[in-house]
């Protein structure tokens, strides 16, 4: 074990080497850009064992992802914003063919106008493609999170690709220090893949052929067992991990300070980092606030939300609009209270194209709903701070 | 090498996956073993290996997969093969 102190894009790429893939696909996208870069620099170095593929488009990085993770390849990528977005197709044929790709997400927000900042529309508009999401606060939990996804993604009961996201630049290129495990170590924790079927010449196998209407359904709801089984499985191996390396960062949330508070905000990626400082700002103020970061957005923590509602109102923050309604993560919390809470629950927006939230602006949040002044759907943003 | 099943879309090459195509057929290829010179354009051409070639290259057709596209008729030098409607 040695602490390296570097980026979250340089870290992200040093798991990713040491998770071993055996084929990195990948188009450069700021901010992911110093990712694939660094990668590349590990190639020319000959310290990547894998192929490294160049190709001329995110929409085609997903596709060759999809053919080397059919024929049985541990598979890596990693994009942003418009290049997920373009991806958008091949990510639900990577979720319906059950491949268990990696990809990083760098969140930035979408243009136009033309920006490079964060915010989360990016993967949010990903949802429903069948991916597991799981958004990081550090790049100790970038590293720790790239590499229990393998595990995650590669389990017989998932067999699902998954997305690890975090903030453009505010995680991407700042530097902090995160404990690195040894590549024997990472080895022993993350063994070769064994996949469920491969595309072989030796013994041929068609995948994707025609499915009558009779049988479809059984696809989808197997994806949806996965997901509920990658929620047990999200806890477990965050514990092996813990175990093994002594870093942890929660299960599908990260509770802080929540045992007596009357409020609870919820969070998620570098808006949940934030929310740590304030809620200390708030708790020395005498306001009993705590802290649900998720780490997971699908699978959805519906049950840990629920038991966060017996004694506390909840405090949605989302640096994310779904336009013509609310925040993603205010409409998911509220979805599961229904009929099951009387927890009140308050939505705000914040944080749009990198628009700065400090602690300070989270205490405000929580200072208007404790002084009652929210109603309804608050953009933060247009406030100015105020 | 194969642990565990996942559920998704596989299928492996077996003749007739899909059912006995040959029900699908509205023209009929009706070969005149007389008039075949064995020349095989026919077993080339057919897009469904419909077309069964013998030991001594006569060839016959395998009408439970034939869709009857009249591929083999149209290649055919001789006009050995022709298309007649199913009844």
């Amino acid at each position: 074990m040695k602490v390296v102190v570097d980026t979250g894009n340089h870290i992200a790429a040093l798991a990713a080497k040491l998770a071993k893939p055996d084929v990195v696909a990948a188009y450069p996208i700021t901010p992911q850009t110093t990712i694939v870069e660094k990668i590349a620099e590990y190639v020319a170095k000959g310290e990547f064992s894998g192929d490294y593929i160049c190709v001329e488009s995110e929409h085609s990085a997903m596709s060759a992802c999809i053919g080397a993770s059919a024929a049985g390849a541990r598979t890596f990528t990693a994009t942003s914003a418009h290049g997920l977005l373009l991806m958008h197709e091949m990510l639900h044929w990577a979720a319906l063919a059950r491949l268990p790709i990696v990809m990083v997400n760098v969140n930035r927000a979408i243009g136009p106008g033309w920006t490079i900042w964060s915010d989360q529309n990016d993967s949010m508009a990903q949802r429903d493609t069948g991916w597991i999401q799981i958004y990081c606060s550090s790049n100790q939990e970038i590293f720790d999170s790239i590499i229990q996804a393998f595990k995650l993604a590669e389990h017989k009961d998932v067999q699902l690709p998954v997305m690890v996201c975090y903030d453009g630049f505010i995680l991407s290129h700042t530097s902090m220090p995160v404990k690195v495990p040894e590549q024997k170590e990472i080895d022993d924790f993350l063994p070769k893949r064994e996949p469920a079927w491969v595309l072989d010449p030796e013994n041929p196998v068609t995948h994707g052929n025609i499915i009558m209407p009779k049988d479809y359904p059984s696809i989808r709801k197997a994806m949806q067992d996965a997901q509920e089984n990658a929620k047990k499985l999200i806890p477990e191996i965050a514990k092996e991990w813990k175990e093994r390396f002594g870093t942890y960062h929660g299960d599908l949330i990260e509770k802080y300070r929540c045992e007596d508070a009357d409020y609870i905000i919820l969070s998620y990626a570098a808006l949940g980092a934030e929310s740590k400082v304030a809620i200390d700002m708030l708790r020395k103020e005498g306001k009993k606030v705590g802290l649900a970061r998720l780490r997971t957005f699908r699978p959805f923590p519906s049950e840990d939300i629920l038991s966060l509602a017996e004694n506390a109102d909840l405090i949605v923050i989302d640096r994310s609009i779904s336009i013509g309604f609310e925040g993603p993560l205010f409409t998911e919390v509220k979805s599961c209270l229904y009929e099951k809470s009387d927890a009140r629950v308050y939505g705000f927006i914040a944080g749009l194209g990198g628009k700065d939230v400090r602690y300070t602006d989270i205490g405000k949040i929580v200072d208007r709903v404790i002084e009652r002044k929210q109603d309804g759907v608050l953009w933060y943003d247009m406030e100015g701070g105020k | 090498m194969k642990k565990y099943d996942v559920v998704t879309t596989l299928s492996y090459p077996k003749t007739g996956a899909m059912g006995k195509t040959g029900t699908w057929r509205i023209f009929r290829p009706i070969l005149n073993k007389d008039k075949c010179v064995k020349c095989l354009r026919c077993w080339i051409f057919c897009p469904e290996g419909a077309i069964i070639r013998k030991e001594d290259d006569s060839v016959e057709i395998d009408y439970d997969y034939c869709k009857g596209c009249g591929i083999c008729a149209r290649e055919c030098k001789v006009k050995a093969i022709t298309m007649e409607r199913e009844e």
